[in-house]
């Protein structure tokens, strides 16, 4: 086993649970990464020498307590008063090992959250802490600058110390407003273990079951927000498909050319029963809509009628242009790829690669070769994932025999 | 325990006329009153208009006085209330009522140590 993979898998897993145990042990977010941080360095030293720990999180968990206890003694000792703090914060809380992490990780889900906090800080600070995302990963999703999101994320973290903004799931009344930047933000780490920005594995799937498993967790703590079934059950009808959206030798195959044989029928089933019962609730919103477009996905052969009806119900509430251009996909089967096209005309988009992925097929079809061609290579250019990038270079080449 | 500094920020021109002035002045008695009785007030009161005001510097073992506000601005520091509370939720909750009964924003800065 290649132990230095072992570790960064370790590191993928645990990041962010490790992180919130800790922020709840040290009421502080710098002490808690950078402990975390440091254990992890010292399991990269030990375990190919000693082998690797029966429980792994359990390991980084304490050790990274020890470590940020020793080394906030040597600072108390030295009269730094901010250490001292941390240190009877942590004094007043008992040792934590693995048990009440669920909702360790939910509290600091909602100080990320917070709406103190700009929403574009409150996704990069979620990813980076619970999605244990690195800096340039997250710059990505965003198509920002990398120093651009560090600096983000530093200035966050310090408004979090010095401005207080408590480690806490909101009380009742607050719920429904912190909720909705909850679920933007799950809805993002998903999306990034996905199609995962950069390197060659097509999905993170970490980050995807990492996504499910919070978002289970909220609707076990709010079972009357329709939105966050929705968006669970979302999450489910995408993962369903997962093992079919990739050949063996990991080539992305389209979701019409996918063997529905590889579905996984508990996904779907349990992703359906979701859009039923939140439905019947009949409180419409983005992710439900969205769940039951996948509900509509999930039942081939797709009925892209009823796809293109929930998407013109989805523009209504809520409209954007990445709504547009899935929108134009569903139009294209339903009116033809002139007229999807046309839809696309002015969305600004350029920066985002499914843009180019969607004009290079409607241009192909339209037997625009040239442009298709040019739509292709800019998407190439913008996808930062391997296997993707091998798909629309198949794809390119295609044009060339038509 | 946190103190946080509360400030209304108020916009340049001509103030409320008299009766809804009184009224907000008592409904920002019972707001103090509520943050007494919780032990979270701290400080709180209302300045005069901007020109009332007089920037003070040294320079070279000198003081200068310089006649009205230091920064000409659309708004202005109306008033200010300080309180101790246990985080930033507190404090934004004593905001918004602030904020309801002057119908001006607050702007909310915890203090340093």
């Amino acid at each position: 086993m290649d132990l230095a993979l072992d570790i960064a898998q370790v590191f993928r897993e645990e990041y962010g649970r490790s992180v919130a145990v800790l922020v709840r042990v040290f009421g502080d977010i710098d002490v808690a990464e950078e402990a975390v941080q440091e254990a992890f360095a010292t399991a990269v030293e030990r375990w190919p020498v000693a082998g690797p720990p029966p429980s792994p999180a359990g390991w980084i968990i304490t050790t990274a307590r020890n470590r940020a206890i020793d080394r906030l003694r040597r600072e108390a000792a030295r009269e730094d008063k901010q250490a001292q703090a941390v240190l009877l914060n942590a004094a007043s809380f008992a040792p934590v090992e693995e048990g009440p992490v669920r909702d360790e990780r939910l509290r600091l889900i909602f100080t990320c959250c917070h709406p103190s906090l700009a929403p574009a800080v409150r996704v990069a600070l979620t990813l980076r802490l619970l999605g244990g995302l690195s800096t340039p990963e997250i710059a990505r999703a965003f198509l920002v600058p990398e120093p651009t999101m560090a600096q983000r994320i530093v200035r966050a973290k310090a408004k979090i110390r010095d401005a207080r903004i408590p480690y806490r799931v909101p009380r009742e009344a607050d719920l429904p407003d912190r909720l909705r930047a909850v679920l933007a933000v799950l809805y993002l780490i998903f999306n990034e273990g996905y199609t995962a920005s950069s390197g060659s594995s097509l999905v993170r799937d970490d980050l995807c079951v990492e996504a499910i498993r919070l978002a289970r967790l909220l609707v076990s703590l709010m079972p009357d927000e329709p939105e966050a079934i929705g968006l669970l059950a979302l999450m489910l009808l995408i993962q369903a498909r997962r093992p079919a959206r990739a050949t063996a030798g990991g080539d992305l195959v389209p979701l019409a050319e996918q063997d529905h044989t590889l579905w996984d029928p508990a996904l779907i089933a349990e992703g359906r029963a979701l859009v039923r019962r939140c439905l019947r609730r009949n409180q419409p919103g983005p992710y439900q809509i969205q769940a039951a477009i996948n509900a509509v996905h999930t039942d081939p052969p797709t009925d892209w009628v009823q796809v293109l009806q929930l998407y013109d119900q989805l523009q209504v509430i809520a409209p954007s242009p990445v709504v547009t251009l899935h929108r134009a996909v569903a139009l294209a089967e339903v009116a033809g790829p002139a007229a999807a096209l046309a839809t696309l005309a002015d969305l600004e988009l350029d920066g985002y690669h499914v843009f180019h992925v969607v004009r290079a097929d409607l241009l192909r079809r339209l037997g625009r070769v040239d442009d298709a061609a040019a739509a292709y290579k800019r998407a190439i250019e913008l996808t930062g994932n391997e296997r993707e990038r091998a798909y629309l270079r198949t794809q390119l080449d295609g044009l060339a025999l038509s | 325990m946190t103190q946080y500094l509360l400030s209304v920020m108020q916009p340049v021109g001509p103030t409320p006329p008299v009766e809804i002035l009184a009224a907000m002045a008592e409904r920002l008695d019972v707001l103090n009153r509520d943050l007494q009785k919780a032990g979270s007030w701290v400080f709180s009161g209302g300045l005069h208009q901007p020109d009332t005001a007089t920037v003070v510097r040294a320079k070279d073992g000198e003081i200068i006085l310089t006649d009205g506000p230091f920064a000409e601005g659309k708004e202005f520091l109306g008033g200010f209330t300080i309180v101790d509370v246990a985080d930033l939720d507190a404090a934004l909750d004593v905001a918004g009522r602030l904020a309801e009964i002057t119908t001006l924003p607050i702007e909310v800065r915890p203090f340093q140590g």
